[in-house]
């Protein structure tokens, strides 16, 4: 049984003029444990909102999600969220803190949660930056917060929402290294947002695109048959650029047209 | 990662406190020189006694106790009213920024009588509670009450929403986020509405006590008017000058030791 499964899913936004707006129709797709499912589209296709639906922020105006088969009705510990910002962190804790709070919330004891968030930070590279706040860290280093705060917490999924689109190209590529890197260690099922197809094609095991917004849905699924190692100057990997360009290069063209 | 390059050798200690004093003391002593100056050449009238004079007459008035006392009396009321009403309006505020009814409810007083000023309510406040102390902490509670509900409110409408996602996402209940996520997030918001009340303080605590008052700053002030006493009046206004200042830099160095890291950019 697929962990989580999208049955035609539909959710409209009202308009400051009172208009309901669909932002996405007949969405369905299914994601399997231990997949890392990555879904590219162009800029305001609705893609967060696919997230926001699942994480349980947002609740769909139809059809239904179901996780491990059962309906999503509200956010749980079982979905860990990574976000694209750093507004998400707690300011006034420091790293570790930070990653400590959803042990601290489940009152795990001091000395354990202390220990497990130290295991964590040490995965995400960030060793030795465990007492420092997050406004003295960079942003990579706050995102691998983030990370090594929904990871501590043993979540069934992973939601992450375009988390490396701030950084600078240089972090980025480090930090794809990393999470591909962890995910193989955890194995922890992802589903990871980006409009990057480059990184879609070094992460993902399998890719949604998405059409161009509104009446969004998905376009189609492409399997990554890619193992270990990506590397951008492969043959196979830009094979599978090429695949997934194609596919999203209209649906671009026509939000660039929609909004021009 | 970045590492730290190493930084210049700190100064030593004179040097430190001179870069971090001396534009104050300049600028103190340059106030006092203007002032001198000022009552000396410029307008050479009783009425306008040179900085000397008001300081002889300020260790008279502390040697006969008589300052302290005024001093004291003024204190102890701007503290009591500015306890009390932070206090209360904490709490308000954080309801009425958590809830939309309880804002929907609690809004028209907040915004009608806010502009009532203080000032304007010595009336009613010597009316019904008379001229001792409960109508002046009445009056620093009402001066007090509605910067703090409001900067609360605001604290709490600023919070990204994203914060409150991440504590649902790892499991916090609505009242675990209320206290380990909204309440922190509010408090730089919550000081900065408490300093600006307790320069409102100062303000209706001197008004109360010009208009009905045994002692105090203002009833000092008040009385230098009624006998003539022009030196006390300006060691009353140096003293509320003086005290205004203290106050304001602790409570930014209590800002800054406390919440500095309570920055609500991140």
């Amino acid at each position: 049984m697929a962990l989580v499964a999208f049955r035609d899913v539909q959710k409209t936004y009202r308009s400051l003029q009172g208009v309901d707006d669909l932002a996405v129709e007949h969405f369905d797709v299914e994601i399997e444990p231990e997949e890392f499912f990555c879904l590219v589209g162009p800029s305001g296709c609705g893609k967060t909102t696919v997230l926001k639906m699942l994480a349980g922020f947002e609740a769909p105006t139809a059809g239904q999600i179901l996780m491990a088969g059962r309906p999503v009705t509200g956010p749980s510990r079982d979905r860990g969220v990574v976000f694209q910002g750093d507004d998400s962190l707690y300011g006034w804790l420091t790293a570790v803190e930070n990653v400590e709070f959803g042990l601290r919330m489940r009152g795990v004891a001091r000395a354990e949660r202390r220990e497990r968030a130290l295991r964590y930070l040490e995965l995400v590279g960030l060793r030795g930056q465990e007492s420092k706040y997050p406004a003295e860290l960079s942003g990579g280093m706050k995102q691998r917060i983030q990370i090594a705060r929904a990871l501590v917490n043993e979540p069934t999924m992973l939601l992450m929402d375009e988390p490396f689109a701030a950084l600078d190209a240089q972090t980025r590529s480090l930090m794809q290294a990393e999470l591909a890197t962890i995910w193989r260690t955890t194995r922890t099922t992802v589903l990871f947002i980006t409009h990057d197809i480059d990184e879609a094609v070094t992460l993902g095991t399998r890719i949604g695109v998405m059409r161009a917004g509104p009446r969004s849905q998905l376009k189609g699924v492409i399997e990554v048959a890619l193992n270990g190692a990506r590397s951008r100057t492969d043959d196979v990997f830009l094979t599978y650029y090429k695949q997934v360009y194609e596919m999203i290069r209209d649906e671009v063209a026509k939000s660039l047209a929609r909004t021009a | 990662m970045r590492s730290r390059s190493p930084l210049p050798a700190p100064p030593s200690t004179p040097r430190r406190l001179w870069n971090a004093y001396a534009g104050y003391m300049v600028g103190f002593a340059s106030l006092f020189l203007i002032w001198h100056l000022a009552s000396r050449y410029v307008v050479s009238s009783v009425l306008f006694p040179p900085p000397a004079l008001v300081f002889a007459k300020a260790v008279t008035l502390v040697r006969t106790g008589v300052l302290l006392e005024h001093l004291w009396a003024s204190i102890q009321r701007i503290l009591a009213g500015f306890i009390a009403g932070s206090l209360l309006g904490i709490p308000i505020g954080l309801a009425m920024g958590s809830f939309r009814p309880v804002r929907k409810l609690l809004e028209p007083y907040t915004e009608f009588l806010r502009f009532i000023p203080s000032v304007a309510m010595i009336t009613v406040a010597v009316i019904w509670f008379g001229i001792g102390e409960a109508s002046k902490i009445f009056l620093i509670i009402y001066t007090t009450i509605f910067i703090v509900i409001i900067n609360t409110a605001a604290g709490v409408s600023a919070i990204a929403p994203n914060k409150i996602r991440a504590a649902q996402a790892l499991g916090a209940t609505r009242a675990q986020i209320f206290f380990h996520v909204a309440l922190p997030a509010t408090v730089p918001y919550i000081l900065t509405g408490m300093r600006l009340a307790m320069a409102n303080s100062f303000t209706t605590i001197v008004a109360a006590e010009l208009i009905a008052a045994n002692e105090g700053l203002g009833k000092m002030l008040w009385d230098g008017r009624m006998f003539m006493l022009v030196d006390d009046i300006f060691v009353s206004l140096v003293t509320l000058g003086l005290l205004g200042f203290v106050v304001d830099r602790m409570f930014r160095w209590s800002i800054y030791t406390f919440a500095g890291k309570y920055s609500p950019a991140t």
